[in-house]
């Protein structure tokens, strides 16, 4: 099943000679288990679809699927997206955007706490995420006592904590070095294979192309067909359900 | 886990000390509160132990405390043969300067009604009422003065035989009490003083009578009817203990509560905008942290109870302290502070009220935070 899709979405900002077409009839679509890059030049558009997909914001026309629910058509959202985000998405960005004041662990259970999860069971949630990430004894480290890559990793647990069955990252390693950067990309394929979420992934990063299993790219906001990587994939232009 | 209990950890020396600072201004609210009830009792001290049910007044006036009012001594025996009257006394009183001891002491006389009227209902809680016709007086701990000590009003020593707590004069100069002949005896001293002062001619009268007979009526007897009795005596007013109440109140008190008032609301609109200025700015110094929230999804309604618990907990907060400044410091006031249950629960509102209102620019600043704002750098 598809786990997002999103049809014919477009989006342009501004007016007159500030006009920028940032998506162009954009069809894409990410399964559930799949890893899927999202690769092009800087301006071409990834972190508007990005943000659209994520239902951040809303495209001007176009429709987006959540596992096979249609919750934004023709530019209009027809669900509480707010909702939809807390429970069925998990963003990871460039900056690991974690709370300064607050361990790794309070910063994974902010999550649980914006769903109303507490106690100790958000807490051995919590704890476990960090422990799949390879943080369990760094749990009550403050930010600023963890390394980049570190934070991304808790970032990352922040964002699984509600097991989504979609993750959002935009340029998640742009902060990282190679060999950290690669971990990371790893790590979201395992993510994927191993709990059956569907990830999407901007980078401009080529060397870890060989991490996905779709490989989307952008142009001046337009999407060329995908190219499967290594295993054989269903093609992800299933046709909409009417 | 809270958030808004999170939030305030790392901050909680710069957040205990805003609380203190708010604190000592819900202090002075509460002061000012409790100034005012200090002066309402003040005033009335006089009018509620002098025991009277009526007040026999001169035609046309509202009494002693209200204006100049002066009856006939004869009236005491007019009142006295009406039916169903316990008691009538003459009632005066006059403020005066005497020296004492190399210093000037300020107090307000009052003359008892001897024999029937000792002082026994002052409340004196060192010495005993008096007990002898002349020369004795009971004084208000103010004073400063010692059971024993003499003082000289008029050209005549008194003896402290009784200090009371509390016995404070409308205006707040301590009381004094002897029987009414002292009291005449003193103050015509005093104004045959005034008039060798004075060019000939050129003087009040001395005063004679009193300035309004005070009546107790007898046990079982309705005050009202009595009260009915006394409409035939055409020379004089009468009114009730509660009326005298009242314009003791409307005079001097009035007007000191509609400044107080005032300033209370000035005091309650700047601990607002204090608060309002704390949360707001600990609003946006969390920008990031709200958008992120946003971001991921979270309700409103749990952002806006973040910045309200955060407000409630500042104002809570400085209530504690203004509380404890009250039962600290209060008692140090040159005047009587009295602060009531009544008094502290409703400073206790405002300070809810105050923290609700002043949440609602952060809360709306909140609001507005686009969640987008986190992936800007
Ligand atoms: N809020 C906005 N208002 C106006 N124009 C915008 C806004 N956001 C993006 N754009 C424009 O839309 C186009 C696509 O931007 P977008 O951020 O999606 O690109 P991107 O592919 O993520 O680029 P990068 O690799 O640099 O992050 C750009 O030309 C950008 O200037
Ligand atoms: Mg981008």
């Amino acid at each position: 099943m598809l786990a997002l899709r999103g049809e014919r979405l477009d989006k342009t900002y501004g007016a007159g000679d500030n006009r920028v077409v940032a998506l162009h009839d954009v069809t894409l679509g990410v399964e559930a288990g799949e890893v899927a890059a999202l690769l092009g030049p800087s301006g071409s558009g990834k972190s508007t679809l990005l943000t659209t997909l994520g239902l951040l914001q809303l495209p001007d026309r176009g429709s987006v699927w959540l596992a096979g629910r249609e919750v934004v058509v023709g530019g209009r959202a027809l669900a509480d997206l707010s909702a939809l985000r807390r429970r069925q998405i998990g963003f990871v960005f460039q900056k690991a955007n974690l709370v300064p004041f607050l361990s790794a662990l309070e910063n994974v259970m902010v999550a649980f706490e914006i769903n109303g999860e507490r106690g100790r069971v958000a807490r051995r949630r919590a704890l476990d995420l960090l422990g799949y990430l390879g943080l369990a004894d760094r749990a009550d480290h403050r930010p600023d006592e963890l390394s980049g890559g570190q934070q991304q990793r808790v970032a990352i647990a922040r964002a699984l904590a509600m097991s989504p069955p979609l993750v959002l990252a935009d340029e998640p390693t742009a902060a990282l070095d190679g060999a950290r950067s690669r971990d990371v990309m790893l790590l979201f394929r395992r993510i994927a294979h191993e709990r059956g979420t569907a990830v999407v992934v901007v980078t401009h990063d080529h060397r870890v192309l060989d991490a996905f299993d779709t490989v989307h790219e952008m142009e001046d906001g337009v999407l060329a067909p995908p190219r499967a990587q290594g295993r054989p994939l269903t093609t992800p232009a299933d046709p909409p359900p009417p | 886990m809270n958030l808004a209990y999170l939030d305030l950890r790392h901050q909680l020396r710069r957040f205990v000390a805003t609380a203190f600072g708010l604190g000592l201004l819900f202090a002075i609210v509460l002061a000012m509160g409790g100034i005012y009830r200090g002066m309402v009792e003040d005033a009335v001290v006089l009018v509620e132990r002098s025991g009277a049910d009526l007040w026999l007044v001169q035609r046309g006036t509202r009494g002693p405390f209200a204006e100049r009012s002066t009856v006939p001594a004869v009236l005491e025996d007019r009142a006295r043969a009406v039916a169903g009257v316990a008691w009538a006394h003459p009632f005066s009183s006059f403020t005066l300067e005497p020296e004492h001891a190399g210093r000037s002491l300020r107090l307000t006389l009052v003359g008892l009604g001897w024999p029937d009227d000792r002082g026994a209902s002052l409340g004196v809680t060192r010495g005993r009422a008096l007990e002898r016709s002349r020369g004795e007086i009971v004084v208000d701990a103010s004073l400063g003065l010692a059971l024993g000590e003499t003082l000289t009003l008029g050209d005549d020593p008194y003896r402290v035989v009784g200090i009371g707590a509390g016995l404070v004069a409308s205006g707040g100069d301590p009381l004094g009490f002897v029987t009414h002949a002292d009291l005449e005896r003193i103050q015509s001293y005093l104004a045959a003083d005034a008039r060798r002062a004075l060019p000939p001619g050129d003087s009040d009268s001395a005063p004679s009578g009193a300035q309004a007979i005070l009546v107790r009526v007898a046990p079982g007897t309705s005050v009202a009817a009595v009260r009915a009795r006394f409409a035939s005596f055409t020379d004089v007013d009468v009114y009730s203990q509660s009326d005298e109440r009242s314009f003791l109140l409307e005079g001097v008190v009035d007007k000191a509560r509609r400044q107080i008032g005032l300033f209370r609301a000035l005091l309650a609109l700047v601990s607002g905008i204090v608060v309002s200025l704390v949360v707001f700015n600990m609003t946006v110094a969390k920008t990031r942290e709200i958008a992120l929230l946003k971001l991921m999804g979270a309700r409103t309604r749990l952002i806006v109870s973040m910045i309200v618990q955060q407000a409630l907990l500042l104002s809570v907060l400085a209530y504690g302290v203004a509380f404890a400044a009250s039962q600290v410091a209060f008692g140090l006031f040159p005047r009587r502070v009295v602060v009531g249950a009544e008094e502290l629960a409703g400073v206790f509102v405002l300070a809810v009220g105050i923290a609700l209102v002043a949440s609602l620019a952060a809360v709306r600043r909140a609001l507005q935070i686009p969640p987008t704002t986190i992936l800007a750098g």
